[in-house]
């Protein structure tokens, strides 16, 4: 393939960054600028909608990393979505101060309703926006290299690590369902008011969220492209492709693999601090195993080791499960989800866009991934018969 | 004895393997030279590839001592530090990185930093790009170089991979089976490869084709479950009575 002038994103890349620039500037302005019965119009509820299915979208481009580039098929990437959702609910907890139902001016409602006097010692800090925003990071990051540490090298691979991922994330369900962890037990936070001041309910925080959501997208995309086009991610491919002989080489492999997993974890934990304030509530629920398998489909469905097509599954999947479960055909959603998985991995092994990108490209010129094509055999044969005369 | 040791790259004695009661290895004793190309050979279930196994770490031995240069015990490091110390290794069943260029495993290759925060940066330079034309040319690949390496001849992959070896710029190459599954031409164009390659570096080839042993004309090791049955020249093996035994049966 030829050098693009696109630099190391690629066309691809570079269509999928702009029609993002585009989103974050159309989307809010429709919203705001427009008036309400205005054909172009865009509701806050649609947008916040929208930006929803963008946090989705992070995360997958975050699991992507791990599972298209490297081979980890993570399947409790749920587990560090949460974690940053919930360091985001904390310092939105703060903020709602003595606005709440009880009126205390430091403990959040529900710490007041079991009776608690003083905040628990792991929130302190948390009513500052700079400490929220960088746990955000930390604790999913901290999770993910603790995890990947001990599972790496032990050298778990496969199957075996995809379940201890789900245990993993299982495990902090059934820990943050309970009361006594300081997290708001089964029902988690909500009733958020105000983020960095302004309030989390108005149009303009609403769009403004939005575009962020926008920005965070392109830039864990940006940044996960420059790491798969490095010479470290062609030692993550060759890890993905045969792990032995990578170490075969001198590469410590589990080195390698946490700390693409803690990268990973941390891009998820930002997509689910950006996805609390516009969801409105973090529970447990976010913790469930099936939402993480969930995102393994949407990337399967995108593409596989693209990073957009992942981006592009997230969306197009959730686009789909809101359309199913708000009709008659709620009840069938999950059929619906599992027949998708089942197609695609049949007839679309690429996922949608690996397919398509197949239709475009012409004939004999195979994308990273084909089996080979008639013309290169032809010129083999051509080579192995000049073996002798040389 | 210590000056055999310092004088010897790899010494393997006493080594002994076992898995689940069966001994791959029992007792093999085996001294490569700096410099030298031994070929070792032997009927299937000989310990060939458990020996391999053993100097590059993917296997404990039970029982005995591996060393490198003299000094360096092998039992105690793993794959990614022995591979760092200059051992390479080849295997058996051609293994390159099918989806990526066949540029891209020579740079995978290439000796380099190895830690995560150096591949981060990590860009072709001059000379690297100058060492990667010549082991090009020397396996014969610069028509293929932006190929995937999945979509190589089996040949073609036993070249890469011997490149990658070259790459490495190791002390020691350990090569299983180089020319299994090749054609005749390519069998011949493969002895070439590994006695152009033996002239800088010291070299293991484990061979079942004799007529590959002949053209390389090194010493020879015949294995035999699991320890040392002969050694020496191809000629003198061959007339060995109980090498006959071996191969050809009762």
């Amino acid at each position: 393939m030829r050098a693009s002038s696109f630099g190391f994103v690629g066309p691809l890349g570079a269509g999928f960054l702009a029609l993002l620039a585009i989103a974050a500037i159309l989307v809010p302005l429709a919203n705001l600028a427009l008036p309400v019965g205005s054909a172009l119009h865009v509701s806050t509820a649609a947008m916040s909608l929208a930006g929803k299915y963008l946090c989705y979208a992070l995360l997958a481009v975050a699991l992507d990393l791990v599972w298209g580039y490297c081979g980890i098929l993570s399947l409790g990437h749920g587990a560090f979505f949460a974690l940053g959702g919930y360091a985001m609910g904390m310092y939105l907890m703060r903020q709602i101060g003595s606005r709440g139902v009880y009126g205390n001016p430091s403990l959040p409602d529900f710490m007041v309703f079991l009776n608690w006097t003083k905040l628990p010692w792991y929130w302190t800090g948390f009513d500052l926006f700079p400490v929220a925003a960088l746990m955000v990071l930390v604790a999913p990051g901290l999770l993910a290299f603790v995890f990947g540490w001990f599972a790496f090298r032990s050298r778990v691979t496969g199957v075996y690590l995809s379940i201890i991922t789900q245990a993993m994330t299982y495990a902090l369900q059934l820990a943050f369902f309970r009361n006594d962890m300081g997290f708001g037990g089964n029902n988690g936070m909500t009733d958020f008011k105000d983020v960095l001041g302004f309030p989390v309910q108005a149009d303009a925080t609403r769009a403004a969220l939005f575009t962020i959501t926008c920005v965070a997208l392109g830039g864990g995309y940006l940044l996960c492209r420059a790491l798969v086009t490095s010479k470290l991610g062609k030692v993550l491919i060759a890890i993905r492709d045969a792990e032995s002989r990578v170490r075969f080489l001198g590469y410590r492999v589990e080195n390698y693999k946490v700390f693409v997993f803690t990268i990973s974890a941390c891009l998820a934990g930002l997509a689910g601090a950006l996805y609390v304030p516009q969801i409105g509530i973090i529970n447990p629920s976010e913790f469930a195993p099936g939402n993480s398998i969930e995102m393994v489909i949407w990337v399967a469905v995108g593409g596989r080791g693209t990073l957009v097509g992942a981006a592009l599954g997230a969306i197009l999947v959730n686009y789909a499960k809101t359309l199913f479960t708000s009709g008659a055909m709620a009840e069938y959603w999950l059929f619906a989800l599992g027949g998708l998985f089942v197609v695609v991995t049949l007839f679309l092994p690429k996922g949608v866009l690996g397919a398509a990108m197949d239709r475009l490209r012409p004939r004999g010129e195979p994308l990273p991934g084909n089996g080979p094509s008639p013309q290169p055999l032809a010129t083999t044969t051509v080579e192995e018969t000049s073996i002798p005369a040389s | 004895m210590t000056a055999h040791l310092t004088r010897s790259l790899l010494y393997l004695d006493g080594v002994t393997v076992s898995f689940d009661g069966f001994k791959a290895l029992r007792e093999l004793s085996l001294t490569v030279a700096p410099g030298e190309m031994r070929a070792i050979i032997g009927p299937n279930g000989a310990g060939k590839t458990t020996m391999m196994d053993v100097i590059t770490g993917k296997t404990r031995p039970d029982k005995g001592h591996v060393l490198f240069e003299g000094d360096i015990d092998l039992t105690r490091l793993d794959e990614a530090e022995i591979a760092g110390l200059g051992i390479g290794r080849k295997f058996q069943k051609p293994t390159v990185f099918e989806s990526q260029t066949v540029e891209d495993n020579l740079i995978l290759a290439l000796q380099a930093p190895r830690r995560v925060a150096s591949n981060l940066t990590w860009s072709v330079g001059e000379a690297a790009a100058r060492r990667i034309d010549d082991i090009l040319e020397t396996t014969r690949l610069a028509a293929v170089r932006e190929r995937r390496a999945g979509s190589l001849s089996h040949g073609q992959k036993q070249w890469l991979e011997i490149g990658m070896l070259l790459a490495q710029e190791p002390k020691l190459l350990l090569v299983d089976e180089p020319v299994a599954g090749m054609t005749d031409a390519e069998t011949a164009e493969t002895a070439r490869l590994l006695k152009e390659i033996a002239q800088h570096h010291s070299v293991v080839v484990v061979e079942h084709d004799m007529s590959f042993v002949a053209e390389l004309g090194v010493q020879v090791t015949v294995l035999h479950e699991g320890s040392v049955l002969a050694e020496g020249s191809l000629d003198k093996v061959s007339a060995d009575e109980r090498v006959i035994e071996v191969y050809l049966g009762r």
